[in-house]
């Protein structure tokens, strides 16, 4: 049985190794069309701060990991897929056999439609390439443009700061972090950042980027003055990378479409992480969410359908936490509330502190937090489990502060009952 | 435990014994031990929040222990509380960088200090909420059982944190509750 994994961030890897310890008895393949070794997305802001070095960024650490496990890593770009003949068409030339075919493939970066966006200095971040460029052209000092600030943007915002740039961050949307992040929270991040003395602009529009006559470059700001930067950093969505599958027979929308065993429309051939456009716990409809924590859960449970043991997944539970420049920020599941459902708030905007918890009737569904750090999983157990909060609900309306009581309660009551 | 387990809580799949008691994505628990919690015996003395943060950080600072004391119904209940080291192991599963590795010696799960770029991550992905993050260090902190001498337990005056071995602990019932939140074991199909 020959088992080909496209794709070699968390999902491929995750996928592999579910493999290798499930004694499935055939050939392990990932393959991967980046020349590092696997290495995690994720561990590119730390990168970039030098916090660690690219060594640091590495999915596994020990040598031979993959080849004691069985797995051939193999750096190759797969052009097409044949899925009638089994077989994958290589950039290097030849072609490839699988039995079982997972496609980890990820998301790139895309940019608006304006003016400028292929300029030199105009660079996405997004891989350990991009990270090497955006180091090797910035100085202490430098005038850095950061266009969006949705997660990934907040999250590189904070690495620019580490690398004492002098940032501006323009955002179209009326708040940063706009899909995590309600306007509350996300007018409280803002102003932290101002306070910290970041320039955020939000609800503005870039027309187009060019270049000045001594290199640098001028953003075309609607309705407001132009701006001249050294660099721009453009961190304005993502895309899942099914182009390679056009004529595959695979259905894709926003991305792969896949079933609850991560299945796509062709039987044996499954997808995982950010080209996976799988359940969502909350809404059960499907969705790309492009975090770590679905794609490492997309990998394992693929995994196990590939082998054989046929699992099925209730879906990925949205998720993210930020850190913005020490201001930390989480969200959970349908942290915009229901309709008709509750919503408890805590907010006190001078200690940059907030809570909001959303419940359908008696259960959490999502919610918000910024500046906690302390036991925040539990609000996930709570989302998770869908424990019915009974009379804690109304504790937790009063006082959202409560959540730990009410976990403990609850939590306790329902591990009584599994007993 | 059969005859002939030498409790190495190998992964199953080279346990020479194979009892059958393990499964191929989980450790085997072997002679494992584990933090037995009893709320109803604690007196909320902090002693064990004490010993943790001693352990850990050097100094008495009861807000870095990795066990904390929660109390509720208006101090007339105490519930020590912890990572109960859980097989499904969330918080491994989600780490980008593999900072979070299990030790085979104790079952715990440890934070690899100079690996973990502090990312947060296992925070949100742990639904007991008991990785926290640390602002001073920027890494996160958790239980670790002592290396497999816990010092809660050995703090702890009234027996409310005992470490003993697993199979009488009603962990299972904890993990049971785990299971709850899984996206996959109790779905099967
Ligand atoms: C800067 C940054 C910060 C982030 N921070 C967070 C965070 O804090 N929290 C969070 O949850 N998520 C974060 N993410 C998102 C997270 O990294 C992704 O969700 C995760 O990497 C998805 O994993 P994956 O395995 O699906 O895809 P990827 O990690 O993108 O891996 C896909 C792999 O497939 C390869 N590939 C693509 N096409 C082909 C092909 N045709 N042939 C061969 N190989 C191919 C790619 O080169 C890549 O190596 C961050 C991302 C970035 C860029
Ligand atoms: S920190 Fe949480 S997820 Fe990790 S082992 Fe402990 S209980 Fe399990
Ligand atoms: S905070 Fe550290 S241990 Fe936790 S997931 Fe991130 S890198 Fe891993």
């Amino acid at each position: 049985m020959n088992h080909v994994i496209v794709g070699a961030g968390p999902a491929g890897v995750i996928a592999s190794e579910t493999l290798a310890s499930m004694g499935h008895g055939g050939h392990i393949t990932v393959l991967s069309d980046e020349p590092e070794p696997p290495y995690s997305r994720m561990a590119i802001p730390y990168l970039l701060a030098e916090d660690i070095d690219e060594e640091g960024t590495c999915l596994r650490h020990s040598d031979g990991h993959y080849e004691g496990l069985g797995i051939a890593v193999k750096h190759d770009t797969v052009r097409a897929i044949d899925a009638a003949a089994r077989s994958l068409s290589l950039a290097s030339g030849g072609s490839l056999a699988f039995d079982r075919l997972l496609l980890a493939t990820g998301a790139s970066p895309i940019r608006p439609p304006i003016p400028g966006m292929d300029l030199e200095k105009v660079m996405s971040c997004w891989t350990l390439a991009d990270a090497r460029r955006i180091m090797e052209h910035t100085r202490p000092g430098d005038d850095v443009v950061l266009m969006g600030a949705g997660f990934i943007g907040c999250i590189i915002l904070e690495a620019l700061v580490a690398r004492q740039v002098n940032l501006t961050v323009i955002e179209m949307a009326d708040r940063m972090v706009a899909r995590m992040m309600d306007r509350t929270g996300g007018d409280m991040i803002a102003a932290w950042c101002r306070e910290k003395g970041v320039d955020v602009h939000v609800s503005t529009r870039v027309n187009g980027v060019s270049r000045n006559s001594d290199g640098s470059l001028a953003l075309d700001l609607e309705g407001k003055a132009p701006l001249n930067a050294d660099l721009v950093v453009c961190a304005t969505g993502v895309a899942s990378n099914t182009g390679f599958l056009e004529g595959s027979g695979i259905e894709t929308d926003i991305g792969v479409v896949v079933d609850e065993h991560l299945e796509t429309s062709v039987p044996g051939i499954y997808a995982a992480g950010d080209v996976a456009a799988g359940f969502d716990f909350m809404t059960g409809g499907h969705d790309v969410h492009a975090i770590q924590p679905t794609a490492s859960e997309h990998g394992r449970i693929a995994a196990m359908n590939m082998a054989g043991n046929r699992t099925a997944y209730r879906g990925s539970l949205v998720m993210n936490t930020l850190n913005t420049l020490g201001l930390i920020s989480t969200s959970y599941g349908l942290w915009d509330g229901v309709e008709g459902g509750d919503v408890a708030t805590a907010v006190d905007a001078r200690a940059y502190r907030y809570l909001r918890l959303n419940f359908r009737d008696d259960v959490l569904v999502g919610c918000l937090a910024l500046g906690l750090t302390q036991h925040v999983g539990v609000l996930r157990g709570l989302i998770q489990t869908k424990t019915p909060l009974g009379k804690w609900k109304d504790v937790l309306m009063a006082d959202p502060h409560q959540i730990m009581s009410a976990y403990l309660a609850t939590a306790q009551d329902a591990s009584r009952r599994a007993a | 435990m059969v005859d002939g387990c030498e409790g190495d809580r190998r992964s199953p799949r080279f346990c020479h014994i194979g009892c059958g008691e393990g499964t191929a994505e989980e450790r085997c628990w072997g002679m494992q031990k584990s933090l037995l919690i009893d709320p109803d015996k604690c007196t909320s003395c902090l002693q064990c929040e004490m010993a943790c943060s001693f352990e850990h950080e050097g100094s008495f600072n009861p807000a870095r222990s990795r066990i904390k004391i929660f109390e509720f119904e208006h101090g007339k209940r105490a519930v020590p509380y912890t990572c109960t080291q859980c097989a499904e192991a969330w918080c491994v599963h989600a780490c980008p960088v593999e900072a979070l590795v299990r030790n085979p010696a104790t079952g715990a799960v440890e934070v690899k200090d100079d690996v973990c770029v502090g990312c947060k991550v296992c925070t949100i992905a742990c639904p007991f909420g008991t990785v926290n993050y640390n602002p001073d260090t920027g890494k996160v902190i958790k239980c670790d059982l002592c290396h497999g001498d816990p010092k809660c337990a050995e703090a702890c005056p009234t027996d409310a944190i005992v470490y003993v071995d697993s199979s009488w602990t009603g962990l299972d019932r904890m993990r049971r509750w785990a299971g709850h939140v899984d996206t996959n074991q109790s779905a099967k199909a």
